[in-house]
């Protein structure tokens, strides 16, 4: 499956106007297979809604997006979903009313027998340190444990390219460097892109960096020269030239 | 996990007990008025099972108790035969849940607009049905008898044996048998993936969407399974008077089977049961006194419960019975008291 030719992911001239404001303009990006990639870029540089392209949650206004060279573009959510991308999205989607086992359960059960499931749950429980609190209800856990358990519902369903959209938003430090660690070793065996705007978190993990900026893609490079330019420090600081 | 299961054997066991006990322990009326109870207890599981767990909120499960109730009536009247009938009962109401459906989940219809079209659905059977007077419609060698309904419809035979009829005590038996295994039926649903997967549709559909699954599916499944349990209910109460007329698409009943899930609990199967039985016994207690209005003592019972107890009866009992039992232990630790809050969302 994995041929060098045929990119996990790729997206061509990706667009997305809503009425008068366009969020992504011409995005062309490339994703190798269990590469992992890190997308930065300040607010509302159309970083998640360039990640709701390529999960079916908007269609895009133009281009393609191919998984492993099958065009998926416009499908339906859950139909990306089973191709095999998974998304921890910005704002938290989890099952609130339910116990954190049942949430990973339910990510897992999908197209699997009971005990091909029940393996999963718990081994997905167990990598993310959530076995001792599996039964507590998502609702009422602290922000950053939730985090944990939206990525171990993508993680359950044993997905080969993993989106996250600020997984480390609200996390204390020490969380963050662990959730740093998960995305490392997730990465042995999965493609990954990680919208952060901790740039310490960015140096933890990170290889290559896109840049996004008013919808298009600034910048593409190792992350040591992305962080040195000049254009990326301006944009970030709001200097943008106009 | 293991108080579920606690549970749900002690509500199986009070209900075979009821079942046996009843008959030695009231007389003929008091058996034929439980009979009705249950009749709509089952009703009520449908719209609790639908509602509280998928998430779907439907202004016209009349509809298919209704259906279910004309079914049998049409079907027992042309075979000669109640067996075919009762299937029939239940066939018909899920093939048109099945259209309906199809139509509101995959045509994106909104959730607001559900109530709205399942509420006009019930409105257009209930003048359809009250049209058909007169020779001109007739099903077979049934006529439907328009707003004078369909009397002297032929009640239960022993399976496959229409010389023999059930009699009133022998129908409470059918009748609370039904209610028993259409509780544990809709249990062993929720226990089973596809439980588990609507519960979860109905917690976060764009999570469920992202991990792969199809929300319209799992709802049209859902609403279908809620259609063949109403059309049981439909298919008992014909069988309980021997009749049936439009009255069973009327609004008050749509109305009525709500306000059993929202008194009894939403998010629970015991509550509907109860939330029914509870109501339709005032509401003939009520009646016998004569003085006052059957409508206005559901109108009562509903603002007090939405006022004062807006859970529903089952989820306050049940915080209680587990916050007596924790302090009885003594060691009510937060974890613990957060597992049972979990355990009652779930159940
Ligand atoms: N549904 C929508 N309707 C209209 N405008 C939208 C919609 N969604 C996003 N936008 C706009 O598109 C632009 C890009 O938004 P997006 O959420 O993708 O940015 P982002 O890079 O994820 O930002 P942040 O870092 O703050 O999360 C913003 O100007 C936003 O206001
Ligand atoms: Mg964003």
């Amino acid at each position: 499956m994995s041929t060098s030719s045929v990119p996990l992911l790729e997206a061509k001239g990706l667009t997305m106007r809503f009425g008068g404001v366009t969020a992504n303009e011409d995005v062309n990006f490339l994703l190798r297979e269990v590469e992992l990639r890190c997308l930065i870029g300040p607010n509302g540089a159309g970083k998640s809604t360039f990640f709701k392209m390529l999960t079916g949650q908007l269609t895009p206004s133009e281009g393609k997006v191919f998984f492993r060279g099958q065009d998926i573009t416009g499908a339906k959510s859950h139909e990306i979903a089973r191709h095999g991308i998974g998304i921890k999205t910005q704002i938290p989607n989890v099952f609130n009313g339910l116990s954190v086992h049942e949430n990973i359960f339910v990510a897992a059960a999908r197209n699997k027998s009971m005990q091909q499931t029940k393996r999963i749950a718990s081994a997905t429980l167990e990598r993310l340190g959530l076995t001792g609190i599996a039964h507590r209800i998502v609702g009422q856990l602290a922000h950053g444990q939730r985090q944990w358990v939206e990525i171990g519902t993508v993680l359950a369903q044993e997905p080969e390219l993993i989106l996250l959209d600020e997984p480390a938003a609200g996390m204390t430090h020490e969380e963050i460097v662990r959730t740093a660690e998960l995305i490392r070793e997730i990465n042995k065996t999965q493609a990954i892109i990680v919208v952060e705007h901790d740039m310490q978190f960015i140096r933890m993990i990170a290889k290559t960096v896109t840049v996004f900026n008013q919808g298009r893609i600034l910048i593409e490079d190792d992350v040591d020269v992305v962080l040195a330019d000049q254009r990326v420090r301006d944009v970030y600081l709001g200097k943008q030239a106009a | 996990m293991k108080s579920a299961l606690a549970s749900f054997i002690t509500v199986v066991a009070l209900g075979i007990v009821l079942m046996f006990a009843l008959p030695h322990t009231t007389d003929m009326f008091g058996l034929m008025q439980m009979t009705v109870f249950v009749v709509m207890a089952i009703f009520a599981l449908s719209q609790g099972f639908i509602w509280g767990y998928g998430g779907i909120m439907s202004f016209g499960q009349a509809a298919f108790f209704g259906l279910g109730g004309y079914t049998y009536a049409v079907a027992a009247i042309n075979f000669g035969d109640s067996t075919g009938a009762v299937a029939l009962a239940i066939i018909v109401p899920g093939l048109f849940a099945a259209l309906l459906g199809y139509f509101m989940f995959y045509g994106r219809i909104s959730d607001a607009y559900i109530g709205v079209i399942t509420l006009t659905v019930t409105v257009i059977l209930f003048n359809l049905i009250n049209a058909t007077s007169g020779d001109w419609y007739t099903i077979g060698n049934a006529p439907l008898g328009g707003f004078n309904g369909m009397p002297s419809v032929p009640t239960l035979n022993m399976p496959g044996d229409p010389s023999t009829i059930l009699d009133p005590e022998q129908l409470w038996y059918v009748t609370i048998a039904t209610l028993i295994l259409v509780y544990v039926l809709l249990r062993g649903i929720l226990a089973s993936r596809l439980g588990r997967v609507i519960v979860a549709i109905r917690e976060n559909e764009t999570r469920a969407t992202l991990i792969g699954y199809d929300p319209r599916l799992y709802k049209l499944i859902t609403f279908i399974i809620g259609a063949m349990i109403a059309g049981i209910g439909g298919c008992l109460y014909t069988n309980w008077g021997a009749f049936i007329s439009p009255t069973v698409f009327a609004l008050a009943m749509s109305a009525q089977v709500i306000i059993y899930v929202l008194v009894g609990g939403l998010g629970t199967l015991l509550g509907p049961i109860l939330g029914a039985v509870l109501i339709q016994w005032l509401i003939s207690f009520a009646g016998s006194q004569s003085a006052v209005d059957s409508n206005l003592v559901l109108g009562v019972v509903l603002v007090a419960f939405v006022l004062l107890v807006p859970q529903g009866l089952v989820p306050v009992v049940r915080d209680t019975i587990t916050g007596f039992w924790q302090r009885r232990a003594g060691t009510g630790s937060e974890e613990q008291k957060q597992t049972t809050r979990g355990a009652e969302v779930r159940s």
